[in-house]
């Protein structure tokens, strides 16, 4: 593992940010620093011996107000992988269930003294919020409707490895814009690399003024994804929908479910993405999801422990360079 | 009905109006294949000997077919007041060729199904076009989006909850931006829902008068004014579905001038009649929204001379006796209108000296393209939906003259002028005097 750790050390910066909250945190050769060293976690991550100790004696909490298990996991994992202690909290059984605050807690933990806060919780703006409280590293894992910028991170890393370049590709991120983080991050992150992005989805799930977002809105499925190199889909969060913002999960497949018919349209070498969990047969048609010539779904959740041991091992950097 | 599309027709020697090229003069027109092969404006009779059956016209008028876009039959659930039947053989009577039955029927056509069914219906009688609204909300529950995306596909030409207005604002602006994002129309009742509550009548000196429970004129107003700010918000378009103020004139006339996509209809009921109409409380014109005063009536009929209102309606409403023979409070609403639309406006053509175009192109070219139709219009190639019309012709409506299975009229023995010769629609005679 000698020379794994001697080609990280080579390709490791320190993290331009002390933490890491939205995905304009990082400007283009930030994401190309991150995206270059996530190659190698990668590479490292398909052996059978995955342990490194670049982050030996770090402390990593994982505070989750809202359940999840892939993420979590990814972050739990990643942490562990680079030798970094990691410990999990969940909203059910710490003390914010008997009433603390926000803050409360950030206090509490500050004073237990980790070195990196990964936090998701369900109100935007939580993670920046603890992160003026805390000494240590915060990483949003997702905050409401607002960031999930490593999830945005891991399709970047899925999206250049696809095709080997973000820039000039046309990406249709596809169904509840309005709801979702992970299109915030998306967003901000593929026009910082130069991709073309369009937002695709009923008028009702699309925030008013997204066209001021650097994008195209498209409400029509066949014109948005025509001639689209990557259609990321999204989550129909469907305990939010009950009628008010569409009609029927049957009418939102009909329209808006990504299926090999719409599919045609798009460019010939397509490649499908979705953060997960999936709705199939609602936003997504298993056939699309399960076939691996377009699919990129598997591989996210793979680029996704990589990624953020990216992110990790650069917060740590620059924890060592501060002298911390 | 006779098989005789494939039969060209010529209608010569009559006074064409189209009010999509302003035409009013002499003119023929030829029938091929259902639609029309063509127009001549000019008095100049059509050349060549042709195989086709010619109809000498004798200067009655020759003008496109009515479009009602908003008409009420009891199918399916209430056929006792009405059928697609009974409803479309009043229309052809009345010179209205194409209909829009509205989506509050048993059960409310508020998923594609229904579409599915009246358009199945309307093919089977084959007498009008029968194009159906599909529900804004499941059940016009003005809470639930009802399937408006699936609707449109299958062929609801607008989408509406018809007399209950949608109350909360939230539902209002998603169901005008949901439906905005397929290109699909939506129509609103601008009906304040509190003020109108128990009232019967326009309230003033005749509703106290009578002791009628009355609502404001204004009332009408209010809820304009919350529809046309969401049209703003969302910019999706609308169609005021029936307007009855001077007050919602202005109000209307304002937000044009802003240029969004608004249009607005009105009832016929309401260019004709007044509050003093329902002086002897005679129940069939106990109509929804309530008669109002001369002066409203007045602006409403110079809102359409002017353009401002781009829509004339029947609302056709049965109501059959066992709902109207009642105290006029305790009376259902509404009033039937397809067999007279056309000649209520002729009267109204020559009492108020309107030109005749003016009129009708609030009931033809206008709803046509507000709904996407190609009817409506003197066109080549256009669909032959035309109707063969002596205007002078002076007539009293009898109650054994109504067609609709309910006899609600309130031109019930009045003397109307203006008497449909032939109705064709699709090229094929469906109506005809002898």
């Amino acid at each position: 593992m000698t020379d794994f750790t001697d080609q990280i050390r080579e390709r490791l910066l320190p993290f331009p940010k002390r933490h890491f909250i939205a995905s304009q945190d990082l400007d283009p050769p930030d994401i190309m620093a991150l995206l270059d060293l996530a190659d190698l976690f990668v590479d490292m991550n398909r052996r059978s011996t995955k342990k490194l100790d670049l982050l030996k004696g770090r402390t990593q909490v994982n505070l989750f107000f809202e359940n999840s298990t892939r993420t979590q996991s990814s972050f739990e994992l990643a942490g562990k992988r680079l030798g970094a202690d990691t410990v999990n909290m969940s909203a059910k059984t710490s003390s914010v269930a008997k009433g603390e605050t926000l803050i409360d807690t950030a206090v509490t933990l500050n004073a237990m003294k980790p070195d990196l806060l990964v936090v998701r919780h369900s109100a935007s703006g939580a993670a920046e919020l603890l992160s003026q409280k805390v000494g240590c590293c915060v990483i949003n894992a997702g905050d409401g409707q607002h960031q999930h910028p490593t999830q945005a991170l891991l399709d970047m890393l899925s999206i250049r490895r696809a095709f080997g370049h973000v820039d000039g590709l046309t990406v249709a991120i596809c169904g509840d814009v309005g709801h979702s983080r992970v299109a915030r991050s998306n967003v901000i992150l593929l026009n910082a690399m130069g991709a073309n992005v369009r937002l695709v989805g009923p008028a009702t799930l699309i925030p008013g003024d997204a066209d001021q977002w650097g994008c195209e809105v498209y409400h029509d499925m066949r014109e948005g994804i025509a001639g689209a190199n990557v259609v990321m889909m999204l989550r129909l969060q469907l305990e939010r929908m009950d009628g008010a913002f569409i009609p029927s999960t049957r009418e939102y497949f009909r329209f808006f479910g990504l299926d090999r018919e719409k599919l045609q349209v798009a460019a010939k070498n397509v490649r499908v993405m979705h953060p997960g969990p999936m709705n199939r047969g609602v936003e997504i048609d298993s056939e699309v999801a399960d076939d691996l010539s377009i699919s990129l779904i598997q591989d996210q959740v793979e680029m996704g422990v990589a990624a953020r041991m990216a992110v990790l091992a650069s917060l740590a950097a620059r924890l060592e360079a501060e002298g911390k | 009905m006779t098989p005789n599309t494939h039969h060209a027709i010529a209608l010569v020697n009559a006074r064409l109006i189209d009010p999509e090229s302003g035409y009013d003069g002499p003119g023929s027109v030829i029938i091929a294949e259902g639609v029309i092969a063509d127009v001549i404006f000019s008095d100049v009779p059509p050349s060549g000997s042709a195989d086709y059956k010619v109809i000498d016209c004798d200067g009655n008028l020759v003008c496109p077919g009515l479009i009602d876009l908003r008409v009420k039959t009891g199918e399916p659930g209430h056929e006792q007041k009405e059928t697609l039947k009974s409803a479309s053989l009043a229309a052809a009577a009345g010179g209205v060729t194409s209909i829009v039955v509205q989506p509050d029927t048993h059960p409310v056509i508020d998923e594609p199904a229904m579409v599915d069914f009246i358009l199945r219906r309307a093919r089977d009688i084959e007498l009008v076009h029968v194009y159906p609204a599909g529900a804004a909300t499941k059940g016009c529950d003005g809470k639930t989006m009802a399937e408006i995306g699936l609707m449109n596909e299958a062929g609801a030409l607008y989408f509406t909850d018809v007399d209950q207005p949608i109350i909360n604002t939230k539902v209002f602006g998603r169901v005008l931006s949901y439906a905005g994002g397929f290109g699909a129309l939506v129509a609103h009742r601008p009906k304040e829902p509190w003020l109108s509550d128990g009232a019967v009548a326009t309230s003033g000196e005749m509703a106290s008068r009578m002791g009628l429970s009355g609502v404001s004129a204004l009332a009408e107003r209010i809820a304009l004014e919350r529809d046309l700010a969401m049209v703003e918000l969302t910019g999706a378009r609308l169609l005021v579905d029936q307007i009855s103020t001077a007050a919602s004139v202005e109000t209307l006339k304002r937000t044009k001038a802003k240029g969004l996509e608004v249009y607005a209809s009105v009832s016929i009921n309401h260019l004709v009649f007044n509050e003093f109409d329902i002086g002897d409380y005679r129940t069939f014109y106990r109509l929804d929204p309530p008669l109002r005063a001369e002066s409203d009536r007045v602006a409403l009929v110079d809102a359409v001379e002017d353009g401002v209102i781009d829509v004339i309606v029947s609302n056709h409403c049965p109501a059959p006796a066992e709902d109207k023979r009642l105290p006029f409070s305790q009376a259902t609403p509404g009033a039937i209108g397809l067999q007279t639309l056309l000649a209520a406006l002729i009267g109204l053509h020559f009492d108020r000296e309107i030109p005749l175009i003016d009129l009708l192109r609030a009931v033809t070219i206008n709803p046509a393209n507000i709904l996407g139709l190609d009817a409506g219009r003197l066109k080549k190639g256009a669909p032959a939906d035309i109707i063969l019309v002596d205007v002078d012709a002076p007539f009293a409506l009898r109650e054994k003259d109504i067609l609709s299975k309910s006899k609600n009229s309130p031109f019930e023995n009045r003397t109307l002028q203006g008497k449909v010769l032939k109705t064709l629609v699709d090229g094929r005679i469906v109506y005809t005097t002898e």
